[in-house]
């Protein structure tokens, strides 16, 4: 009898979790006819990784493109050199001292008090600054940009669903052709994949926008050299998502990783709790 | 059923600490309690939910000491959380899934009491205590929920406090006041975080009593008999505490695979985006265990309506030991009613799929042709609230049980004990 | 316990050493996974990436004249940074070591500049009373250096304890010269 109640419920709570996700997902679900692309994205599965050489590359298109009008708010600088980071080096435990991180800190601008005169300064980040501010105020992003906030891209993989492939989507559709009955006012763009077909964004990516250089990367505690891709705009788009992906959840090889640890702990825990129980119970009638 | 104390204090410290505060007879007597020597493992999840409110009070306590109430901090303090505090993005998810899995567990320790039949006498006072926990849990989840503050959290809170806006006459008083404010904004978010704070410990306590009043009647069990002799009981140590680890350990694992592997399968991409009272989510749906409620709020056109139908949808709970007059307590041997259990088991997760569905969407039901999420809905409600109202008070008159075993013992050794040694142990 | 069939046989008393090690195994096993726990729980008080990160400050020197002294914050704290005068560097080095109670020298207190040599000028140190953790008030106390109002310990012009209840001097932070007038503090 216990095994059935046992199989029962095990049946039973899977039927109740799959209902559930599947309510879940079935709540999003996209407006067009546009067939967008499902990328086997590299850090999907029980022991998915970001694609650091990608990612890294990602940086830089997210530097050269995105950051005029994007921020990434929730990030400093010292987490593009953190563990599982694309910049990640074994030698800078503390990512204040990576070498990559220090040159892209120093690469932007940061707003700072002068200590003697009082007076609003710029200087070169420090590893500890966060992303800077691209406008003073909301206002004024909306002024610049035709009435459209851009939206700060810290977690935006994670805001919207499958948020990855909505990314890298986003990127590449804009040579969708435009449906008669979609009206568009000055200032907005058809793309397919965004809510409603409008979007504010012009097309950014085109092949060869960004000069891609070979990349350094940790593989098994050595430094290895990728060699650059070939800069088409579908490899921007792939490597600019890897990175965005990476932003919205850093902690992801972490995570799975101890998930796996987890789970087979507790697989061997139960087993060893239904021995005990077994034993427990095995001259009782129930 | 919880008979004299069999604690007999071996030392004399403990006899000293006896004689002025029996706390060791209590644990004690709570170890070896009589407990009905048949309980299925639909019966561990008394034990699962314990764990699930230890875990959300101890998660959630260290959340707060990282967490900033405040309209401009908090959507970025749960971000630091889960990028700079150590084991933050742990701790952060644990509590978020957590919610997740202590309302699975409710559920199906809900459905089990409605299936044996637990509520009726002499335990409505248990089944009225779990109701207010049940109650006192939403409260909990939804205030929480704000706490993010991303789009989901504002616009959820906006939409239920809207609730008491439809009150008659008062209404629009007292959803400013519960707000604070014209709209949801700093004043909402700081009171939400003091009671989402407050309600666990609240909740802790109707456990206490909820545990108390079982101890005091004893255990229901699968086939509704009351233990009566000594044979009927088992200490419930060391038989079920092992019985209620082994589940939990199960229970843990699917946990930890939404936990791990599965973290926003649960929730909303939405919220990832901050609060911005200029713009609602295009598709805005509670977290999926108030997605049956939310169905039976929108079964019918009027505000006011949906929401006293709604609130009767849970007030329906608190009265069902009035409801159903049955004799008998375990569907087992209720051949009618077990099939009326099932369908409204079905219904129930048809809301909450109508819940989470936009209404004027159409769904294909077999024999019917193409149906509005919206009739659908209705239907299901109507079967909800006929299930506690029309079905069970009738079938209480009129349904015959099946034969039952006159003891537990005779239900698990059958008629003789003779038989007791060729029957297979499970 | 209220078992109706136990049967007391010798496989039953052969399984003992069997049903032990499975109770103990899941015992241990068990206690592992809550220590395993326990360690998330008590490490996220600890500092956060954020907190570690944060954490130095550049002061110019120069800017400093002499009998002055500047207070600035770092993680939290006051850095009292003192240019002092030819009668309280005397009076620093004319201390006995055999009258302090936590025995230094003044120049072990001071950190090389970039030509090698200590410059007794620059007093750097954490503003802190080591007793409780108060912050002394300058130029007072009976050694002519800092004083705190909160239990009465007296330092002298070095910032070493000289009478009252704190234990030790006031503590020197890791700071390096970046250039001839400015350190980095942290």
């Amino acid at each position: 009898m216990a095994f059935k109640t046992s199989k029962s419920l095990i049946i039973g709570a899977i039927v109740a979790v799959a209902s559930v996700t599947g309510i879940a997902f079935a709540a999003g679900g996209g407006s067009s006819d546009y067939k967008q692309d499902h990328v086997d994205w590299s850090f999907n599965g029980a022991f998915g990784k970001y694609d650091r050489a990608a990612a890294q590359r990602g940086y830089k298109v997210y530097r050269e493109v995105c950051s005029s009008c994007h921020q990434l708010k929730h990030l400093a600088f010292r987490h593009l050199g953190d563990k599982g980071a694309p910049f990640y080096l074994e030698d800078f435990p503390n990512p204040n001292d990576n070498p990559y991180v220090k040159n892209f800190a120093a690469d932007w601008q940061i707003e700072d008090i002068d200590g003697d005169t009082g007076d609003v300064v710029e200087r070169p980040g420090f590893p500890s600054d966060y992303f800077p501010e691209i406008y003073p105020n909301a206002a004024a992003a909306r002024a610049s940009n035709g009435g459209a906030v851009p939206p700060d891209l810290s977690v935006m993989v994670k805001a919207r669903n499958n948020g990855a492939d909505y990314v890298y989507n986003l990127m590449l559709a804009y040579d969708a052709p435009k449906p008669a009955d979609v009206e568009l006012t000055p200032g907005l763009y058809y793309n397919p994949v965004m809510d409603g077909g409008k979007i504010g964004m012009p097309p950014q990516l085109e092949d060869g926008l960004v000069d891609y250089d070979p990349v350094e990367i940790m593989d098994h505690g050595k430094v290895k050299l990728i060699p650059a891709p070939e800069n088409t705009a579908k490899q921007m788009a792939y490597d600019v998502t890897q990175f965005l992906a990476w932003s919205a959840d850093p902690k992801l090889e972490q995570r799975k990783r101890t998930g796996l640890m987890t789970i087979l702990y507790l697989l061997i825990l139960s087993i060893l709790l239904f021995f005990s129980y077994k034993r427990v119970w095995r001259n009782v009638e129930h | 059923m919880s008979g004299p104390s069999t604690y007999e204090p071996k030392y004399a410290a403990a006899k000293w600490m006896d004689q002025r505060l029996p706390i060791i007879r209590m644990g004690a007597d709570f170890m070896t309690f009589p407990s009905p020597r048949n309980l299925n493992y639909w019966y561990t999840f008394g034990g699962i939910l314990a764990l699930c409110l230890v875990v959300q009070i101890l998660s959630g306590v260290i959340l707060a000491m990282h967490y900033v109430a405040d309209v401009d901090k908090a959507f970025a303090s749960v971000q630091r959380i889960r990028r700079d505090v150590p084991f933050g993005w742990l701790l952060q998810s644990m509590h978020a899934v957590g919610a997740s899995m202590f309302f699975l567990a409710v559920y199906m320790h809900m459905f089990r009491g409605l299936y044996y039949g637990s509520y009726k006498a002499p335990r409505e006072v248990i089944w009225i205590l779990g109701c207010a926990i049940y109650l006192a849990m939403m409260a909990t989840a939804f205030l929480g929920y704000t706490l993010p503050w991303g789009q989901m959290s504002f616009w959820g809170a906006t939409v239920i406090t809207g609730f008491f806006g439809a009150v008659p006459v008062v209404g629009e008083s007292l959803q400013e006041w519960l707000l604070g404010g014209y709209s949801v904004d700093n004043a909402t978010l700081n009171r939400f975080f003091a009671l989402h704070y407050l309600l666990p410990f609240v909740i802790a306590a109707l456990v206490g009593l909820h545990v108390w009043a079982l101890h005091h009647v004893g255990q229901n069990n699968p086939i509704g008999i009351s233990a009566k002799t000594e044979s009927d009981t088992l200490s419930f140590h060391p038989f079920y505490t092992v019985k209620d680890a082994f589940a939990i350990a199960v229970f843990l694992v699917i946990f930890a695979i939404f936990l791990f592997y599965l973290p926003d399968a649960l929730g909303h991409a939405d919220n990832y985006i901050e609060a911005d009272a200029l713009k609602t989510p295009p598709h805005i749906v509670p977290e999926w265990y108030f997605l049956p409620f939310y169905a039976i709020l929108r079964a019918v056109p009027s505000k006011l309506f949906g929401i006293l139908l709604m609130l009767g949808a849970i007030v329906v709970l608190f009265v069902l030991p009035w409801l159903d007059t049955h004799k008998v307590r375990s569907m087992r041997f209720r051949p009618i009613a077990k099939w009326f259990f099932l369908i409204f088991i079905v219904m129930c997760f048809l809301l909450g799929w109508c819940g989470a569905e936009t209404p004027d969407n159409v769904v294909p039901v077999i024999g019917l042709g193409k149906m509005t999420f919206y009739t659908l809905s209705q239907i299901a409600t109507l079967y909800y609230f006929a299930y506690f109202l029309i079905i069970l008070p009738v079938l209480g008159l009129v349904e015959k049980p099946i034969k039952r075993p006159d003891s537990i013992t005779k239900a698990v050794l059958g008629d003789s004990h003779r038989d007791a040694g060729l029957a297979p142990a499970e | 316990m209220s078992d109706t069939s136990v049967h007391t046989t010798d496989a039953d008393l052969e399984d003992g050493s069997k049903r032990d090690f499975i109770f103990l195994a899941t015992g241990a096993t068990a206690a592992a996974g809550a220590a395993a726990v326990g360690w998330p729980l008590v490490a996220q008080m600890g500092k956060a990436a954020d907190t570690l990160a944060a954490g130095s400050i550049e002061i110019d020197l120069s800017k400093i004249g002499e009998g002055q002294q500047l207070k600035m914050l770092w993680r939290g704290k006051p850095v009292f940074v003192r240019h002092r005068t030819a009668a309280e560097i005397a009076e620093a080095n004319a201390v006995e070591l055999s009258v302090l109670k936590d025995p230094e020298v003044d120049t072990d207190r001071l950190i090389a500049g970039p030509s090698g040599a200590v410059n007794q000028k620059y007093l750097v140190m954490v503003g802190v009373c080591t007793h409780f953790g108060c912050v002394p008030v300058g130029e007072a106390g009976d050694f002519d250096g800092w004083y705190c109002p909160c239990h009465g310990s007296h330092y002298d012009t070095s910032g070493r304890i000289r009478k009252g209840p704190a234990p030790k001097n006031m503590v020197i932070p890791p700071y390096s010269f970046i250039s001839e007038n400015v350190i980095k503090v942290g």
